[in-house]
């Protein structure tokens, strides 16, 4: 099958190039005037970069696993933001220089007069956190160059069992990304108040990774789509699906959140609670209830009805909505640290935000010139297009 | 045996429809052989503008509603009605149980605390949105249950639950004329084009959910589960927990022993210094009653205060007081006779010394303090003096 499919017009790139200029200025004023803070700010870019980046390798997987067709056409746009993994192990160097100020069981005087965090010793020290951290990273590598390598060379040979061996690293990697996105959510954020535990904080970022995935593959592919930079149109019941597990994700990290404020207000344990109270202190209150109308009860009422999963410009809002969602919960988990009275919005902390977006324009501009944006060997290419939901 | 059964399913399926047509036309009916025929048939069909007709299928055919022009179906805003019913409905029973009807305090939350109402709403949501989806689909939209649709038993069913595809077109549909609607057929390539008319039946009976038959197996059945499950809750299966009635419970009956605790006694006396929940320590326990003088009765005389100390009143009191307080009651032979609550002595004591009998017992009559509450004994306090006042009303005690 050929398909003419039309280069990315060039404001991609120049916007990419346009963000991440300014995004990395302010990050670098923030530093400059505020190192401590701009560390907060630094390692929220990097998790919305790490959901972004893992969550499009776990959702690339996840089509493998479960041989889904209507997903192959656009399981490019995916695969290209997965490429973010690679530029995870160079960003995530600052974050081991700001270790000090971000994490204060790294404060050797704080850990000897603190028994709890004395007890936490053998987990939460520096040589392994660094050692997790590169495990972790690696995986993802690793699985990121085992995906598209295969999933390349298939352009070419058309060869069904790079399929089948997709699939087999898939089921292995299905178990590692739960395992290594819990581990990335405790030791990067939850470790940010060592002397919290939840056991569903895992879980809890794992369900937002994926609605970020989701809605950013959603918002690419539609966009695309429409605008027939992939030589095919399909119909509109793609956005269906696009607009289906976004809204599934979505309540799934609704359930999630929720199951873990409702056990932790019930128990009542102070070493538990102070965490949820910490969010409900000065201004935060305010935020913490905004998290529930514009990361549930908005999206949930608009993406509810199946007109609006089909309409294309209502389903990029809503994925643009997420993802935004999306980084406001991080928000929400990463700034009380820092701000225990009350959040502040400036430019501190907006810079990375600019700066993560440019990145994330940039890796894609860059992926898209250099490789086929269609998956045009892949045996489910051709049902993918035929795809029909009834 | 398995023979008999393959015979009567063949004879089933094979007899014919016994019943008597009308002239009455109900629809025109036409097979077609392949799927793609049936997409174009419906196609055309949808675009001449009929609105009251169906397609038959024997097994899902993919794109068929687009081409039969089904947008949108009202399902949806049905299921989201009932979705939301049913969210409100669930919080309206968790407040009703756990605020108004029965509050139990339960770890030290309020009676009505949303996150842990929140799971049962969740549930209430699902169910309604469930059922109003299923109810609203085959009751309000398919109009069923519809026992005898003149459709049944016809050869057009046969075969298009079987190997082929069809189509209906309704008489009722406004552009309805049968020679046209033949034509149509004609054209699109169908055959076996029929008419099917009304049963007799059909235009003499109103519907089958009042039919008396119906109706009477309903109850029928109705009567036959309520008696299996009456005999067997009650009967078979009376000492099976957890069917018992919650007879026997997991806790600890007064007087009876356990192995818990190293002295074997499973009633246990207070920790020092503690005070058990709607308990209040009694500081004037044993004293003469002068000492109590001070004490004020902390409930308002309000109606419900009154009532319930009547209530109170009634039950502890009156066997001995009577029911007005005259020494008169129904225990007057077996027990010896208490003074009048209307003289001097009684009528001169502050509210303190009625209550400090009523806890502390005077001459025969016991302490009170185990079997009635404090706050109803203080009800009890406010009843008395009610009687007391009754008894000598002065004039503007009388209402206007």
């Amino acid at each position: 099958m050929e398909f003419n499919t039309k280069k990315l017009p060039a404001s991609v790139g120049k916007w990419g190039m346009i963000l991440t200029a300014v995004g990395a200025i302010m990050a670098g004023a923030a530093f400059a005037v505020d190192s401590h803070r701009a560390m907060f700010g630094y390692l929220w870019m990097y998790m919305f970069l790490v959901s972004i980046g893992v969550g499009s390798l776990a959702l690339v997987a996840l089509e493998y696993l479960v041989g889904a067709n209507w997903s192959t056409p656009f399981r490019r746009v995916s695969e290209f933001l997965s490429a973010i993994v690679v530029l995870l192990a160079v960003l995530v160097i600052p974050l081991f220089f700001g270790m000090h100020d971000l994490f204060h069981w790294t404060h050797a005087d704080v850990v000897a007069a603190d028994p709890i965090l004395k007890g936490k010793e053998p987990y939460l020290n520096t040589p392994f956190f660094i050692a997790r951290t590169g495990i972790m990273i690696l995986i993802w590598i690793i699985f990121y160059l085992l995906f598209t390598k295969n999933s390349r060379k298939q352009d070419i040979t058309k060869d069904p069992a790079l399929t089948a061996q997709n699939v087999k690293y898939s089921a292995a990697f299905a178990i590692l990304f739960i395992l290594t996105i819990s581990f990335a959510a405790i030791d990067w954020m939850m470790s940010l108040e060592p002397h919290w535990f939840s056991t569903m904080f895992g879980v809890y970022y794992f369900a937002g990774t994926l609605v970020a995935a989701i809605s950013i593959a959603a918002y690419i592919s539609v966009g695309l789509n429409e605008g027939g930079y992939f030589g095919f149109k399909v119909d509109y019941e793609k956005y269906y699906s696009f607009g289906t597990l976004m809204f599934a994700f979505n309540v799934f990290w609704t359930y999630i959140g929720f199951s873990q404020y409702m056990l932790i207000w019930y128990a009542d344990i102070p070493e538990e609670t102070f965490w949820i109270m910490n969010r409900m202190e000065g201004t935060w209150i305010y935020f913490s209830l905004g998290l529930i109308f514009i990361h549930f009860i908005i999206p949930f009422l608009i993406l509810l009805p199946r007109s609006s999963k089909t309409n294309p410009n209502l389903v990029m809002f809503m994925a643009m909505w997420l993802i935004y969602a999306h980084a406001y919960d991080l928000y929400w988990i990463i700034m009380p640290t820092y701000f225990k009275d009350g959040f502040v919005f400036s430019w501190n902390e907006l810079g990375f935000f600019i700066l993560a977006f440019g990145i994330i324009a940039l890796v894609f501009n860059y992926m898209a010139s250099k490789f086929n944006i269609v998956p045009v060997g892949d045996p489910k290419l051709e049902r993918g297009l035929h795809f029909h939901l009834n | 045996m398995i023979k008999k059964i393959q015979n009567f399913f063949k004879e089933f399926n094979s007899r014919e429809d016994d019943e008597k047509r009308s002239g009455k036309i109900y629809a025109v009916t036409s097979l077609f052989d392949t799927p793609n025929e049936i997409m174009n048939a419906s196609t055309e069909v949808a675009d001449k503008g009929y609105k009251r007709f169906d397609t038959f299928t024997p097994y899902p055919v993919h794109g068929l509603d687009q081409a039969m022009g089904i947008t949108n179906p009202l399902v949806g805003p049905i299921a989201f009605v009932g979705g939301i019913l049913g969210c409100f409905l669930a919080l309206l029973m968790i407040w009703w149980m756990s605020d108004a009807n029965y509050p139990n305090i339960i770890g030290g939350k309020p009676f009505f605390a949303l996150p842990a109402a929140i799971p049962i709403t969740f549930e209430g949501t699902v169910l309604l949105t469930g059922i109003a989806t299923v109810v609203g689909m085959l009751v309000l939209l398919n109009k069923l249950p519809k026992i005898n649709n003149p459709l049944n038993d016809t050869e057009f069913m046969k075969h298009v639950s079987s190997d082929k595809f069809g189509i209906v077109i309704g008489a009722n549909d406004k552009n309805f004329s049968e020679t046209e609607v033949r034509d149509l057929f004609q054209s699109l390539g169908g055959h076996s084009i029929q008419n099917v008319y009304y049963r007799e039946s059909n235009l003499t009976d109103k519907t089958p959910l009042f039919d008396s038959k119906f109706i009477m197996t309903l109850i029928a059945v109705a009567g036959l589960t309520a008696l299996v499950s009456y005999f067997t809750l009650n009967y078979v299966l009376y000492e099976v927990v957890p069917f018992d009635w919650m007879r026997h419970q997991a806790k600890i009956n007064s007087q009876s022993p356990s192995d818990f605790f190293p002295d074997k006694a499973g009633m246990r006396t207070p920790v020092e210094g503690t005070v058990a929940r709607g308990f209040m320590p009694y500081e004037y326990k044993g004293l003469p009653d002068s000492a109590v003088r001070l004490l004020a009765n902390p409930l308002p005389a309000s109606k419900n205060i009154l009532e319930r100390g009547q209530d109170r009143y009634n039950i502890f009191c009156s066997p001995c007081h009577g029911y007005f307080g005259e020494g008169d009651g129904r225990m007057n032979d077996q027990f010896p006779k208490p003074p009048s609550l209307h003289n001097n002595k009684v009528l001169n004591w502050m509210d303190g010394n009625i209550y400090h009998v009523l806890t502390n017992g005077q001459n025969v009559m016991p302490s009170y303090e185990s079997q009635i509450s404090r706050d109803d004994r203080w009800a009890i306090v406010h009843y008395v003096r009610a009687l007391q006042r009754s008894k000598n009303a002065k004039d503007q005690d009388l209402p206007k």
